[in-house]
C-alpha cells in the first residue's frame, strides 16, 4: 500500500435508532481492490453509499484522496459507482449516459463524447454507441455501467453487487472482466458482496463486516488460513470450530492435542475440512459420505463432535458406517478465541 | 469546488445587499426608497436587516466558508426573525406588538406592507439558511433539496397555515384585537347554526343542519349512482359504456353554474319542462326547485362521475378469481355478489361517499346559484364578507365549523383508505370472465342510469344551445350570436384591435392567470413530489401532512381566510392578479403532488443517485433523470391545473377586484341578475377554449414524445 486513496475514521451510521455502521476505522490503498463481505444487513452498502456521499457520516470522516469530505454531497466528490441494478438512463442513449458525467462536469459536448466512445470501445461495446439502454443485453447493460462509472477517472470506483443481476454462468467471466478492467486502468476500487466466493476471487484485501462493525481486515489467503475469530472462519469456507483448553503451549480436547500458540486458558480452533486426513479403522465413525463430483465430503462422529472432512475424488473413497481414523498437525489449524 | 461554494454565498448575500439597497422596501415605495433609506429616515428598526446584510456580505468575503462558521448561521437566523417579527409586528397603524411601540417610538406611525425589497430579501435569507443547512448535512448536504423544502415549507406556511391562523384568530379575537371568546360562543350556538326545525316542523332548520343534511343526501345519492355507472362499465355488456366514460369528463370542464343554470332553465317557474307540465297535467308552476331539491339534483350529477371513478378502478381491481371461485362452489350470482363483491367494495364505497361529502360541503357555485332560502355553510360564508354588513368574525367562526367538518371527513377517510388496501388484490387477472352481475342488480343499475344520462344530455343541450338562441328561458328559439357579441364584441379600426365586449377583461385576466397558475402549480406539486419520495428529512412526515390538507379546505375557507390574512400589510396583495395565482397554486398542489408521487414510486432511485455521484446537483438530477421519466405525470398536472383555474369559483369569488375579473365571476354576475343566456354563451365559449388548450398542450407533449424512439418500456412509463 503506497498511498491512502480513502479513509474511514471512526465512521457511524444511524438512521433513527438503527444502527448501520457502528463505527468503522480503515484506510483503502490507492489502486487497491478491498471487498467488504458480510452478510445481508451488516451494513455494506451503507458504508459504500458513505464513500459515494450518498449517505453522510453521523460520526467520524470520510476521507477520499486525503481530503476530509464528510460534509460533501455526493455531486462534489469524485466518485464513480455501478449500481445493483446499473441504473442506466434509459432514455438517452449508451454514448449519451456515458458521456453525461464530463457533460455535467463542464467538459465541452464533443470531446466529452470522444472520450466516452473511446471508453465504450475499451470495455469492448464499440458499434452499439447510438443504442438506447433497453437495446442491450444484461452483460452489455453493466459494462455499460462500467464505463459511464470510470469515464472521469474517479478517484474510486464503487460496485455495489455487481453480479447479483447476471446469469450465474457468467458470473465468473464478469468478475474476471472487472477485475481486470480495475488493474488496467490502476484504479482504486470498493466492491460489496455477501458471497465469500466471489470476495475471495477478485479481491485483493478482504474487508469483513458484522453487525455495522469491521469483524477483520486482511488479503483472501490471510483470512481463510487465519481467521481472526469463529464468525469470520465459518463464514469463510468450511470450518471446523473446536473447543478446548490451552496450557503450555498445548491444546487439549477430548481425544485432541496439538501445540498451538498463545495465551493459556479457554480456546477455539478452526480447521478447514481440507485440512483433515482420514485413514481406515481407528476410534471415529462416518457417520455420512457425499459424492460432489469434484470431491467427497464426509462427516464424521469424532469424539470432540462431528466433523466436516472434504478429500479429493481420486482418493480412495470410503463408506457411511466405516471407522477411520482423523489426522490433523499443527500447522493445519488457526486459533481462532 | 471550494471556489463554486464561495460564490454561491456571495450570490445570495449579494442579493440580500442589492434588497436592502437598492430595491423599494415597502409595497408602491419609490424606486430609492430602500431599507436603508428608510431606516435613515426614521423607520430605524430596519437598520438591523441592513446591518445583518452587511455583515453576511462581509463574512461571505472574508471567512473560507461562510457556511459552517457559527457566525453565518447566527445572522441568518437573525435576520430572517427579525425581518418577520418587525414585518408582522409593525401594522399600518402602528405596533400590533406593543414592546415594538415602546422600543421604536416612531413606529406608532406605521408601515406599508412589504414591497420588492422585502420579498427579496426574504427570499435570499431562505437562499442563505438552505445553505447553512445543507453545509451542516441537512439533506445529505444537497443545497437545491435543502433550497426547496425550506421554501416550500416557508411558502406553505404562508399561503396555506397562516391565513387559516389569522382566520381562526377573527373568529376568537373581538375588534379591539382582545381575546373575545364570549361573541364567539354566541356566534356558534346561535340557533340559526343548529336549529332542527324543518325535521320537527317548526320552521326552518340551521346552516350546520342544512350543510350536513345537504352532504349526506348528495353523498349517498352520488354513490349510488356511481356504483350503477360502474357496475354497468365493468361488470355487464351494457351499450353504451363510451358514453358513460365520455359524462363522466364533463364535470371536469364544466364552470360550476352552468348546471345550476340549465337546471333552472329547465325546471325554474317559467321553465321548460315546468311550463310543459303545467300545460299537460294542468300543476301550478312553483319554485320547488330552488332549495334543497335543485341542489341535490346539480350536485349528484356532478358528483357521480367522481365516485364513479373511484368505484370503477375498486372493481376492476377485485381479482375476478374470488367470484370465480364463489360461483365455483355452487354459489348463485345474488350469492356470490353478496359475499364476495359487496363486502370487497365496502371501503371504496365509503371512500366515494366521504369525497361526496367533502364535495358537497366546499360547494359553493350550485347552492348560491339554486338554494333559494335554503342556507348553506359555504354561501352564508360569503354572505358574511361580501353581503350588507361586512362580518369577518362571523364569517371565520363558519369557516371554523366548515373546516372542522371537511377535515374531519378528509382524516376519516385518509384511515379507512389506509385500512383498505386489501381490496386491491392483483389486478385483473387474464382470465377476462368476470363475474356478470345478478339481472335484479343490473336493471337497478340501469334505471338509475337511464335518468342521469337523459339528465346530462338535456342540460347539455340546454347548454350548447341556450347561448345562441334568443331566449332560451322563454322558450323563443331564434337563433342569435348577440349573447356572444355583447360578451365579446370587438372593432378592428386605426387604432388597432379594439375589444368591446363585457366579458374580454375576464377571460383575458382568466388566460393570464391559469397560463401563470398551471405550470406554477405543476412545478411546485412535482417537487414537493420529489421532495417526499426522494428525501429524507426531519419533519417530512409533517410536511406530507401539511400539503395534503390543503385539499381538504373548502375554497370558500381559503377565500375568506386569504381576505383575513391578505388585506393588511406586512402581506397586502388583496386586488392584484397574483393572489389569484397564489390561491390556485397552493390549492391544486395536492393534485400534482399525488401524480408526481405515483410517477416516482415506478421510477428506480439508483438512477438519480447514478446521476449525484457523476456530478448532478439537485436541480440538474430533475431535470436529466425524473422529469424526462416522469412526462405523463406532469402532463396530468398541467391540464389538472389550468383547467381548474378556468373553471373554479369558490376561492375566487372572494379575490376577484374590477380590475382583475375572472370568468367564473363574470358568469355568476350575469347569473345574478337573470341574464342565462349570457351566462351559458360565455360558459360555452369557456368550455371551447378549456378544451382546445387542453388540445394544444396535448399536442405538444405528444410531438415531443414521438421525438424520442419508443423503444423505452420498463421503468420509463409510469402510469399515471
Ligand atoms: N435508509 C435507511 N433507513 C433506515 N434503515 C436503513 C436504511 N438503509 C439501511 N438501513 C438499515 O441499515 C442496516 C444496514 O443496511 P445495508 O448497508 O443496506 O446492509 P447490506 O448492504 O450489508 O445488506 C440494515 O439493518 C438496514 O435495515
Ligand atoms: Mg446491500
Amino acid at each position: 500500500m503506497t498511498q491512502t486513496a480513502i479513509e474511514f475514521r471512526s465512521v457511524v451510521k444511524r438512521y433513527g435508532d438503527a444502527t448501520a455502521v457502528a463505527g468503522i476505522d480503515l484506510a483503502i490503498g490507492k489502486g487497491e481492490l478491498v471487498t467488504f463481505l458480510g452478510p445481508s444487513g451488516c451494513g455494506k452498502t451503507t458504508s459504500l453509499r458513505l464513500i459515494a456521499g450518498l449517505e453522510l457520516p453521523t460520526e467520524g470522516q470520510v476521507f477520499i484522496a486525503g481530503r476530509d469530505v464528510s460534509r460533501d454531497p455526493a455531486s462534489a466528490r469524485n466518485v464513480g459507482m455501478v449500481f445493483q441494478s446499473y441504473a442506466l438512463f434509459p432514455h438517452i442513449s449508451v454514448l449519451e449516459n456515458v458521456a453525461y458525467g464530463p457533460v455535467i462536469r463542464g467538459t465541452p459536448k464533443a470531446e466529452a463524447q470522444a472520450r466516452a466512445r473511446e471508453i465504450l470501445e475499451q470495455v469492448g461495446l464499440a458499434g452499439l454507441e447510438s443504442r438506447l439502454p433497453a437495446e442491450l443485453s444484461g452483460g452489455q447493460q453493466q459494462r455499460v455501467a462500467v464505463a459511464r462509472a470510470i469515464v472521469q477517472q474517479p478517484d474510486v470506483i464503487l460496485f455495489d453487487e455487481p453480479l447479483s443481476n447476471v446469469d450465474a454462468k457468467l458470473r465468473r467471466k464478469v468478475r474476471e472482466e472487472i477485475r481486470s478492467l480495475q488493474r488496467r486502468f490502476g484504479l482504486t476500487a470498493v466492491y460489496v458482496t455477501h458471497d465469500q466466493e466471489e470476495a475471495l476471487a477478485v479481491s485483493d484485501r478482504i474487508v469483513v463486516m458484522d453487525k455495522g462493525r469491521i469483524a477483520q481486515v486482511g488479503t483472501p489467503t490471510d483470512l481463510y488460513e487465519h481467521p481472526a475469530n469463529p464468525f469470520i472462519a465459518d463464514f469463510i469456507g468450511d470450518a471446523n470450530l473446536i473447543r478446548g483448553t490451552v496450557a503450555q503451549g498445548r491444546f487439549t480436547a477430548p481425544g485432541m492435542a496439538l501445540p498451538v500458540s498463545g495465551p493459556d486458558g479457554p480456546a477455539t480452533l478452526s480447521i478447514r475440512p481440507e485440512r483433515i486426513t482420514l485413514t481406515p479403522g481407528g476410534p471415529d465413525r462416518v457417520v455420512s459420505a457425499t459424492y460432489l463430483g469434484s470431491r467427497m465430503e464426509y462427516t464424521v462422529a469424532a469424539q470432540v463432535g462431528e466433523m466436516l472432512v472434504s478429500r479429493p475424488i481420486f482418493e480412495p473413497r470410503l463408506k457411511a458406517g466405516q471407522d477411520v481414523s482423523l489426522h490433523i498437525t499443527d500447522t493445519d489449524v488457526s486459533r481462532v478465541a | 469546488m471550494q471556489a463554486l461554494q464561495g460564490r454561491i454565498g456571495l450570490f445570495w448575500s449579494g442579493l440580500l445587499m442589492a434588497a436592502v439597497l437598492a430595491l423599494p422596501w415597502y409595497k408602491g415605495g419609490a424606486t430609492l426608497a430602500s431599507a436603508l433609506s428608510e431606516g435613515v429616515a426614521g423607520r430605524v428598526w430596519l437598520l438591523p436587516l441592513v446591518g445583518a446584510a452587511l455583515a453576511l456580505a462581509l463574512l461571505s468575503v472574508a471567512t473560507r466558508d461562510w457556511r459552517v462558521h457559527p457566525a453565518g448561521a447566527a445572522l441568518v437566523g437573525a435576520g430572517l426573525g427579525w425581518l418577520l417579527l418587525q414585518g408582522f409586528g409593525i401594522g399600518l397603524r402602528g405596533p400590533v406588538l406593543p414592546g415594538l411601540g415602546l422600543l421604536f417610538p416612531t413606529a406608532q406611525s406605521g408601515q406599508p406592507g412589504f414591497g420588492w425589497g422585502a420579498w427579496v430579501a426574504g427570499i435570499a435569507l431562505i437562499g442563505a439558511l438552505a445553505e447553512v443547512l445543507a453545509a451542516r448535512g441537512f439533506c445529505r448536504g444537497e443545497r437545491f433539496a435543502a433550497f426547496s423544502i425550506i421554501g416550500i415549507v416557508a411558502a406553505l406556511s404562508l399561503f396555506v397555515f397562516f391565513p387559516i391562523l389569522k382566520l381562526m384568530s377573527a373568529a376568537f379575537v373581538g375588534p379591539d384585537g382582545t381575546l373575545a371568546l364570549a361573541p364567539f360562543l354566541n356566534r356558534i350556538t346561535a340557533s340559526d347554526l343548529w336549529s332542527v326545525g324543518c325535521l320537527t316542523g317548526a320552521g326552518r332548520c340551521g346552516v350546520v343542519i342544512n350543510s350536513l343534511v345537504l352532504g349526506i343526501l348528495s353523498a349517498a345519492l352520488a354513490t349510488a349512482l356511481g356504483l350503477a355507472l360502474a357496475l354497468l362499465v365493468a361488470r355487464t355488456d351494457f351499450r353504451m359504456k363510451r358514453l358513460l366514460r365520455a359524462i363522466s369528463i364533463l364535470p371536469i370542464i364544466t364552470p360550476p353554474f352552468v348546471v345550476g343554470v340549465a337546471i333552472i332553465v329547465l325546471f325554474g317557474r317559467t321553465g321548460i319542462v315546468t311550463v310543459e307540465v303545467a300545460e299537460w297535467f294542468g300543476i301550478r308552476p312553483t319554485r320547488w326547485i330552488y332549495g334543497l331539491p335543485g341542489i341535490l339534483l346539480a350536485q349528484v350529477l356532478a358528483f357521480a362521475p367522481v365516485t364513479f371513478l373511484v368505484l370503477l378502478s375498486a372493481l376492476e381491481a377485485i381479482n375476478p378469481t374470488l367470484e370465480e371461485a364463489s360461483t365455483t362452489l355452487g354459489a348463485k350470482p345474488v350469492t356470490t355478489f353478496r359475499t364476495v363483491t359487496w363486502p370487497l367494495l365496502r371501503p371504496a364505497l365509503a371512500a366515494a361517499f366521504l369525497l361526496a361529502f367533502i364535495e358537497s360541503l366546499a360547494d359553493f357555485g350550485n347552492p348560491i346559484v339554486l338554494g333559494g332560502s335554503y342556507d348553506v355553510l359555504s354561501t352564508k360564508i360569503f354572505f358574511a364578507v361580501v353581503g350588507a354588513q361586512y362580518d369577518l368574525g362571523q364569517a371565520a367562526t363558519l369557516s371554523v365549523l366548515l373546516l372542522t367538518l371537511t377535515v374531519a371527513a378528509f382524516w376519516v377517510q385518509t384511515r379507512w383508505l389506509g385500512r383498505a388496501s386489501y381490496v386491491t388484490v392483483t389486478g385483473k387477472s387474464d382470465a377476462g370472465l368476470v363475474a356478470p352481475v345478478p339481472p335484479l342488480i343490473k336493471w337497478a343499475a340501469v334505471a338509475a342510469v337511464v335518468p342521469f344520462v337523459v339528465f346530462t344530455v338535456g342540460i347539455y343541450a340546454i347548454v350548447l344551445i341556450g347561448g345562441f338562441v334568443k331566449d332560451i328561458g322563454r322558450m323563443e328559439m331564434a337563433p342569435t350570436f348577440g349573447h356572444l357579441w355583447t360578451a365579446f364584441s370587438f372593432e378592428i379600426n386605426a387604432n388597432g384591435l379594439q375589444l368591446f365586449g363585457s366579458a374580454w377583461n375576464s377571460m383575458i385576466t382568466t388566460l393570464w392567470v391559469s397560463a401563470l397558475s398551471a405550470p406554477l402549480t405543476m412545478a411546485v406539486g412535482i417537487l414537493t413530489a420529489w421532495l417526499i419520495a426522494r428525501q429524507d428529512f426531519t419533519g417530512k412526515r409533517a410536511f406530507e401532512f401539511g400539503t395534503l390538507l390543503s385539499f381538504a379546505i373548502p375554497g370558500t375557507v381559503v377565500g375568506v381566510s386569504y381576505i383575513a390574512a391578505f388585506n393588511v400589510p406586512p402581506i397586502d396583495i388583496t386586488g392584484t392578479m397574483a393572489i389569484l395565482v397564489i390561491c390556485f397554486v397552493f390549492r391544486n398542489l395536492p393534485v400534482g403532488m399525488r401524480a408526481g408521487i405515483a410517477a416516482l414510486a415506478q421510477i428506480d432511485r439508483s438512477m438519480e443517485e447514478a446521476s449525484q455521484t457523476m456530478g448532478a446537483g439537485g436541480g440538474r438530477v430533475l431535470r436529466d433523470v425524473v422529469l424526462p421519466l416522469i412526462r405523463p405525470a406532469i402532463f396530468t398536472a398541467l391540464v389538472y391545473s389550468f383547467v381548474t383555474a378556468m373553471t373554479a369559483v369558490s376561492a375566487v369569488i372572494f379575490l376577484v377586484s374590477a380590475r382583475h375579473n375572472m370568468a367564473t365571476a363574470y358568469i355568476m354576475g350575469r347569473v345574478e341578475n337573470g341574464e342565462y343566456a349570457l351566462a351559458i354563451a360565455y360558459s360555452t365559449v369557456l368550455m371551447l377554449v378549456m378544451v382546445a388548450c387542453v388540445a394544444a398542450m396535448n399536442w405538444a407533449v405528444g410531438k415531443r414524445r414521438l421525438g424520442r424512439r419508443t423503444g423505452v418500456t420498463g421503468t420509463a412509463q409510469p402510469a399515471e
